[in-house]
């Protein structure tokens, strides 16, 4: 090996240090943090010191946490749960029956899914508030299907025209109605799709704030976003930083797990919606 | 046993014409081939009478029942897919099963047929594999079993054999041939752009061109009388040599076609005669390429044992009784007969 | 006219009737529900803003026209006072906030997304850790990435200021987030480090798609690397950036979450979403932020259109 081929592999490797240093480390950090307490949190260290888990127990004792944590899990589960089952009898349509106006609505669809939130959030305030489903988990499930809808849409879309048309042929030869192609070729063929799409949209869904500020008025009806972002000490003037990073490592751990587990499903789920989860 | 009729069928897609107004009967129990170039309409028309595409205008009679508005299931056709076309999750007892079990057929009948085509094809035992788990002629095989399992009036074959390779191709033809001695009262259609596979199944063969039909009859009708310049360079193979300028009009047509079969090499007596630029050793055939010194050359037939070298001059004279002659529309020229113009 | 595209036309054959009648059928549960979440809210929102509707009587509204956008009086004196959105200072300092944003923040996303991109598309041991890594920080919360970062910017205790100072790079601790001249930096490097990610994940399926032979061939021409780079590599790889900072671009403008969590009330940040909430619900000016709001989305519409007009994508998948 040369000497300049040595200092390029070198070199190569350097950036792909620094790569992933920037990527991890706020994590870290935010694992380091939480495991300080009192004044060790006032000193700077790049390598654990202490590991001391008062943080984590109190945020477990801390009832509106774990509440908040509930009414996430809640709310996204079941805007997913809808999302998908109403994209993925709509997807087959958009992706397999050629009719007029196919090309428009999935712009349209697409369009929706660009939203600015906040230029529905004063018509959907009037609307939560005339249901009376204000300051109820329902409020999120029903501004949340703005935008997990035309994503699982978008992305059921792609990955259902990608199946091979004979295979649907075959199914209708054999006698299948288009409600039978959906539940016994298509959904089996799409699982994996699926899981990826409801996984994206669940992150979407668990990570959203504007709505969850905006229709939420008590504590105990928070989502975890708006639980750690108002997150607050004993007086005003003190940030429980130790805690926070606690609440953050917590609600963060099975997000970061799952999506290094279904890492590769992720990016064709990505790229399949070019949208971003 | 169903006799089908096509009446004047079209089929447009948007503004372009893919179907032209076809005309065909295919008789109750005929092995018919669709054959042509890529792009002629076969396979179209194999989807229109199967019901996957709608029928632009015209009628399709099924035993003179109309069946422009049945959807493919009440048509009582089967079809084999190119790609096979396996529903990849569901073994291959249930890939069979599957028309059964959405015909609410009882699971006892269900269980007998599917076992019935097993047998038939000899693929009992790949039964609970996955299709993912199948080579790719035992996938044929199981696409296949899947349409007899249905018992149809009407077998279409899309392109069957194309995704195997060659030996295989050659022993799933046989297979499908024996199929249809052995399921005398079933119709079948089979597309192909291979006029080996026509030749070698079909009782009767049409040569699709362009949307239209170009000629329908019997292998050795398409052979010995191709009613078109395109038909008789589509059928045989290598090619029928064909050669225009002064030597056709000397047999007063524009184009003269002549199979390499039926040149004779005659040194003292040939009317044509070349260097030889070329030479095929097929084992049992030897081609030789003579370059006429025109813009045409001429493929002839030795017996397989032959050798000729490269650059010797050959002089070859063609059987009379089989020049066939074409206008310059690719008609055959009927002003000539070959008696005349001896 | 939905229902009228999709009702088979008459002289169909049953197989297509019946295909487009489920299509019908499957499609209008979503229709409806894209109706009411979607459609119907923002209707009502643009009418709102036209109304002087409060948050505390929302059908007490009364129509006033454009007074919300711009209105003038001209005084006895002569001198005209305009007043309404388009007159407001506060909303024309969040207009270039969110535009100094996106701007900033999805060039450099960018940039730093290609780069990454490249270096995941090149062999090497461990990829696979470092495409895991960088999976990271889009799989965090905003929320919680802003108060992480919010932390270590911290002026008093926070880790930035620690290693600046270590390595002499300032001489004194900064307020980072709360400065207005650093505010924005801190957002955008925030938001960098949340979504570079993102764009390099795109970027590398676009490049993944590259075929290999036409770098090997580049090779054995013995075209330098960096003219491959922008002669080969950057105009292969463009439709999928593009596709990537639109949908970026797009995101940034209406950007909300990380600003209110990071910088909040601070002036030298303030996005148009923002504002426009702060007036919606915080101030009870509720018309007023949905003239905020309508202008927000008639930006992003038009950015919509033209993005649709200029790249004539197919989304129908009619074409292919």
């Amino acid at each position: 090996m040369t000497r300049k081929m040595l200092l390029k592999k070198t070199a190569f490797y350097a950036v792909v240090v620094v790569i992933v240093l920037i990527s991890v480390f706020p994590f870290y950090y935010a694992i380091l943090t939480s495991l300080k307490t009192g004044t060790d949190l006032f000193k700077v260290n790049y390598f654990p010191s202490s590991f001391n888990f008062s943080n984590y127990i109190d945020i477990l004792h801390n009832g509106e946490f774990i509440r908040s944590t509930l009414n996430s899990v809640f709310i996204a589960s079941t805007t997913v749960a809808c999302a998908l089952l109403l994209a993925v009898t709509a997807s087959y349509a958009l992706a397999r029956v050629r009719f007029r106006g196919r090309g428009l609505l999935l712009m349209s669809i697409l369009a929706i899914s660009m939203f600015p939130q906040i230029a529905v959030l004063a018509g959907l305030f009037e609307l939560i508030r005339f249901i009376g489903i204000y300051n109820t988990p329902w409020a999120m499930i029903l501004s949340y299907t703005i935008f997990t809808l035309p994503f699982t849409v978008w992305v059921l879309t792609t990955f259902m025209r990608d199946l091979p048309v004979e295979i649907e042929e075959a199914a209708i030869v054999d006698g299948a109605t288009p409600w039978t192609i959906i539940t016994q070729i298509f959904m089996p063929l799409l699982w994996p799709a699926l899981v990826t799409t409801g996984l994206l949209a669940f992150i979407g869904a668990w990570n959203e704030f504007l709505f969850a500020l905006t229709f939420t008025a008590s504590e105990s009806m928070r989502t975890v976003p708006v639980a750690i972002a108002m997150l607050s000490g004993s007086s005003q003037y003190e940030t429980p930083w130790g805690l926070i990073m606690a609440a953050s490592v917590l609600v963060t751990v099975p997000l970061v797990v799952l999506v290094l587990i279904f890492q590769r499903k992720i990016v064709s789920g990505l790229t399949a919606g070019g949208v971003k989860g | 046993m169903a006799k089908i009729e096509l009446k004047n069928l079209r089929k447009t897609f948007g503004s372009t014409d893919v179907i032209r107004g076809v005309d065909l009967t295919i008789n109750a129990g005929e092995f018919m081939v669709f054959v042509g170039p890529s792009g002629c309409g076969k396979s179209t028309l194999l989807r229109l009478i199967c019901g996957l595409e709608d029928i632009t205008s015209g009628e399709l009679l099924f035993d003179s029942v109309s069946m422009n508005h049945k959807v493919p299931s009440e048509r009582g056709i089967a079809m084999v897919f190119q790609s096979y076309a396996l529903y990849p999750h569901m073994s291959v007892y249930k890939n069979m099963a599957f028309g059964l079990k959405l015909a609410n057929t009882s699971p006892q009948e269900m269980k007998n047929r599917v076992l019935e085509a097993a047998k038939m094809l000899q693929i009992e035992h790949l039964l609970d594999r996955l299709p993912k788990q199948l080579s790719g002629g035992q996938r044929q095989r199981v696409a296949i079993g899947r349409a007899i399992v249905r018992d149809p009036r009407v077998f279409l074959f899309d392109e069957p054999l194309s995704n195997l390779d060659a030996s295989l191709r050659v022993d799933t033809r046989l297979e499908i041939a024996k199929l249809h001695h052995k399921m005398k009262d079933t119709t079948m259609i089979y597309v192909t752009h291979d006029q080996v596979e026509a030749m070698t199944l079909a009782d009767r063969i049409c040569v699709l061109r362009d949307g239209n039909i170009e000629q329908v009859g019997t292998p050795e009708e398409l052979y010995n009388q191709p009613k078109s310049l395109f038909v008789a360079s589509f059928i045989g193979s290598p090619k029928m040599n064909f050669l225009t300028g002064n030597i056709a009009e000397q047999h007063h047509c524009h184009t003269l076609g002549i199979r390499p079969e039926h040149l004779v090499v005659d040194q003292h007596n040939g009317i044509w005669s070349g260097e030889v630029m070329h030479t095929e050793n097929l084992g049992s055939d030897f081609f030789v390429f003579i370059d006429l010194g025109t813009s045409d050359h001429l493929v002839v037939r030795l017996d397989g044992q032959e050798r000729i070298k490269l650059g010797t001059r050959l002089s070859v004279r063609p059987l009379e009784k089989h020049l066939h002659r074409f206008d310059n529309n690719g008609l055959p020229n009927p002003s000539k007969s070959y008696q005349e113009a001896i | 006219m939905f229902n009228k595209a999709i009702l088979p036309p008459p002289g169909t054959s049953s197989l297509q009737r019946q295909k487009l009648r489920a299509a019908f059928w499957f499609l209008a549960p979503m229709l409806i529900v894209l109706f009411c979440v979607a459609a119907w809210p923002l209707l009502r929102s643009i009418y709102f803003s036209f109304t002087n509707t409060s948050l505390t009587n929302l059908y007490g509204g009364e129509w006033i026209g454009f007074k919300n956008y711009l209105t003038w009086k001209t005084l006895s004196s002569g001198h005209t006072i305009y007043s309404g959105t388009l007159a407001d200072p506060a909303w024309w300092n969040a207009v270039w906030n969110t535009v100094k944003f996106a701007l900033v923040s999805v060039s450099l996303e960018t940039i730093f997304g290609l780069m990454v991109a490249l270096v995941l598309n090149a062999e090497f041991k461990g990829r696979g850790l470092v495409r895991a890594a960088i999976l990271i920080p889009w799989a965090i919360p905003t929320i919680v990435s802003a108060k992480i970062w919010a932390w270590m910017f911290n002026d008093q205790f926070g880790i930035i200021n620690n290693m600046l100072l270590s390595i002499g790079l300032i001489d004194h601790k900064m307020a980072w987030t709360a400065n207005l001249d650093t505010a924005m930096l801190s957002v955008i490097i925030v938001d960098i480090w949340k979504t570079t990610p993102f764009m390099a994940l795109l970027c590398l399926a676009g490049l993944q798609m590259i075929p290999r032979d036409m770098y090997e061939s580049a090779k054995i021409d013995g075209i330098h690397p960096i003219k491959v780079f922008f002669q080969v590599t950057l105009p292969l790889v463009k439709p999928a950036l593009m596709v990537a900072v639109i949908f970026r671009t797009l995101d940034a403008l209406r950007m909300f979450d990380l600003v209110y969590v990071l910088t909040p009330n601070s002036n030298a940040t303030k996005t148009m979403s923002i504002l426009s909430r702060e007036n919606l619900i915080d101030f009870d000016k509720f018309a007023y932020g949905s003239a905020q709001s309508t202008l927000l989305f008639a930006i992003i519409a038009l950015f919509v259109v033209l993005y649709i007009w200029l790249g004539k994508i197919d989304l129908s998948g009619d074409k292919s």
